[in-house]
């Protein structure tokens, strides 16, 4: 994965695109970096957690992925619906989930977003159009296209960011979709998130096509490679692609390339990546990059950044003791939001 | 010479055992080969056969069982792992739709010996959609057979025996009962698909069960030999085709059954059990059957559902109580 950035425009040969040269105001620096610092503060804490088994069963944590959720607060809008897989985290807290209830919700606890139902996997939240994580790889893709499908029924001009792993670009649900999306002109933003592997298996060893954003050429869909390590490329691409898509034009396709710092889950210890290679991403790392460059280029000073880090390193304790000190849902609710009918008579 | 084995490695020396023995059986499916088996059930295989015949796949549970039954139906006999049964529903048309219809709908001129395997059943706090059993879904599916077993004997026994056999065949294991340990003899082992076997003897009433509720069948015998009651467990080990003679065998001994079943009670193989029990043992019964399930409902992420959701010691206890009017 170099850093070259190439730009698939349908038919056209992918060219390289230089890393974004527009200039940003001071508040739309600072977002971007207290965002991605809240992932990476909220992330560690959770990892601590899960050491702890306070956070228990299958946990992934978006570390090293943080640039996308930066660009998900800046490059769309609040209207327009999110919905991903699994590694979901640090997309729920972009969403403006609560720490706290981010944090309850890992501990399985009553003041979790989805009061203990969801756990790592399953953050939900409708007053943010989160439309969730999902366990099952690849089964959001056509879920994100009808959410899309519902929004141009509806005739309004959101559209839907609809998340994906590499892995999960080898699903045969993201064909089905991109030409129904295509055919039908659906208002849905398809971000492949490219961070190299999908659990062992590197992106080589799944397919003759290494570069994903070429998937989007079989179906005409105007389809780009990003540099997911910089949250204002990442950004520029939302903004590009949202235009494009507002324009009832139809999708657009997002490879961002990114990487995952840790395993896959916690369970895995990542033996098939070398360090090397990790050490390359993490020179290039979105948290410190773009706390550098504020410094360097003064747009905010050294005191304004700290107090940022401390108000999130606070936020994120305060996260981790509401979550401690909440109580666990009740076995009973078991039987509760199986169904929307309330009597429902389940089998005892 | 018998030794201890885990689930895991007899499930592993099974499959070994059989590539070496036909060169046209291979094992596909996700993070098999190189990463060793998402659960390490795989381990080592890659070495022992190369990529020819240990092979990766990509995230594609229907693409890759379709090609599975595609190489069964011409001559191979493929081992289809899922990482767990849970992502198999995506391949649920290729199973039901195709491996089991293919000699009723070609009138046997093909047919199609694949096994297909994988983890299923609750394990721990992975919530509603990683949390699920398959075998009553699969077993209503006539020309498919079903095993579902831990017991790491059995478990190589029968699937080197599903390796071998004509017919399309779906196994159910267990991701937290993969260390699980047994004695497997050395040498060839294999065990008749479509039996059921006694795990424990007794008198005064007979548990049926499968998979890793068996273990937790003993648990509750334990507790039930303090207060002096003797209870016979059947570990059913293939649901598809059931052995109901094993089961009427026991009930006309003990005159009382209890189900205990870890997937959800509406149309599941407890429901075929009991109706079974009744049909062929009615006169014997002293009780009604009862049976424990999960309960009738999705299974959520806290620790709290975890305990409600699952068959316990402590529930079978309860019923057991119940049918001996205790
Ligand atoms: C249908 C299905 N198959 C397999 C799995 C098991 N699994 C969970 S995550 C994963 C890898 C996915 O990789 P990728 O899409 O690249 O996402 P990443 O983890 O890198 O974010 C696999 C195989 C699953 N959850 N669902
Ligand atoms: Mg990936």
């Amino acid at each position: 994965m170099a850093e070259v950035v190439a730009k698939a425009k349908t038919g056209k040969k992918p060219t390289s695109r230089k890393k974004s040269v527009k200039k940003y105001n001071k508040k739309t620096w600072l977002t971007w970096f207290e965002t991605m610092y809240r992932i990476r503060k909220f992330e560690e804490k959770t990892l601590l957690a899960y050491s702890q088994q306070k956070i228990r069963g299958f946990c992934h944590v978006y570390i090293g992925q943080e640039a996308i959720g930066a660009a998900l607060v800046t490059g769309i809008r609040k209207e327009d619906a999110v919905v991903t897989a699994y590694r979901q985290h640090g997309v729920g807290l972009s969403r403006g989930l609560s720490s706290d209830s981010c944090m309850a919700e890992l501990f399985g606890k009553k003041t979790g977003c989805v009061k203990g139902k969801g756990g790592s996997m399953h953050f939900f939240s409708k007053k943010h159009n989160y439309f969730g994580g999902n366990g099952i790889v690849g089964a959001q893709i056509p879920i994100g296209t009808g959410i899309a499908f519902a929004e141009q029924y509806k005739g309004t001009d959101n559209l839907c960011v609809t998340m994906f792993g590499d892995g999960a670009a080898r699903q045969g649900a993201l064909y089905e979709s991109f030409n129904m999306a295509m055919t039908w002109k659906l208002p849905v933003l398809y971000i492949c998130e490219n961070n190299g592997y999908a659990m062992g298996t590197s992106v080589e060893r799944t397919s003759n096509v290494q570069d994903l954003y070429k998937i989007g050429s079989a179906f005409d869909m105007p389809s780009e490679a990003v540099d997911g390590m910089d949250p204002a490329s990442v950004h520029e691409a939302f903004q590009r692609a949202s235009e494009h898509i507002r324009s009832g034009q139809g999708p657009y396709y997002l490879e961002i390339k990114t990487y995952r710092y840790k395993g896959h889950s916690v369970s895995d210890p990542a033996k098939y990546r070398t360090k090397d290679e990790l050490n390359s991403y993490k020179e290039k790392d979105p948290v410190i990059v773009v706390e550098q460059k504020i410094l360097k280029d003064k747009i905010a000073s050294q005191k304004e950044v700290d107090e940022i880090k401390k108000s999130i390193v606070d936020e994120i304790n305060t996260a981790y003791k509401f979550a401690d000190e909440s109580d666990y849902p009740d076995g009973s609710e078991l039987y509760s939001e199986n169904y929307v009918q309330e009597d429902y008579p389940f089998l005892t | 010479m018998s030794r201890i084995l885990t689930l895991r490695d007899a499930l592993n020396e099974a499959m070994i055992e059989e590539m070496r023995r036909d060169e046209n059986v291979f094992l596909m499916g996700e993070e098999v080969a190189e990463y060793n088996g998402a659960y390490k059930v795989s381990k080592g295989m890659l070495d022992a056969f190369g990529p020819k015949r240990v092979v990766d796949t990509p995230i594609a549970e229907l693409g890759f069982a379709g090609i599975g039954v595609g190489a069964a139906m011409n001559g191979l006999r493929p081992i289809v792992e899922f990482m767990t049964w849970n992502f198999a529903v995506l391949a649920f048309d290729q199973i039901v739709n195709n491996a089991a219809k293919t000699v009723s709908q070609s009138a046997g001129e093909f047919h199609c010996p694949i096994v297909f395997r994988g983890p299923s059943g609750a394990a721990g706090q992975l919530a509603q959609q990683h949390s699920q059993t398959f075998e009553a879904w699969l077993a209503n599916t006539p020309g498919i057979k079903v095993i579902s077993c831990i017991d790491p004997h059995d478990s190589k026994g029968l699937l080197k025996a599903a390796i071998r056999d004509e017919d399309p065949i779906c196994i159910m294991e267990s991701e937290i009962m993969y260390g699980h340990k047994g004695e497997v003899p050395e040498g060839e082992i294999l065990v008749e698909i479509g039996k059921a076997a006694v795990r424990r003897e007794g008198t005064d009433v007979t548990l049926v069960s499968f998979n890793k509720m068996v273990e937790v069948c003993k648990s509750a015998a334990d507790e039930l030999a303090k207060d002096g009651i003797s209870a016979e467990i059947i570990d059913l080990r293939t649901i598809r085709p059931l052995d109901i003679d094993t089961i009427i065998n026991s009930v006309k001994k003990t005159n009382r059954i209890v189900v205990v079943d870890e997937s959800w009670p509406f149309a599941g193989v407890s429901s075929e059990v009991t109706y079974n029990v009744q049909k062929f043992a009615f006169d014997y019964l002293d009780a009604p059957v009862i049976r424990v399930n999960s309960a009738d409902t999705s299974l959520p992420y806290a620790p709290t559902f975890v305990e409600e959701f699952l068959p316990s010691p402590a529930k079978i206890i309860t019923a057991v109580k119940q049918v001996m009017y205790r």
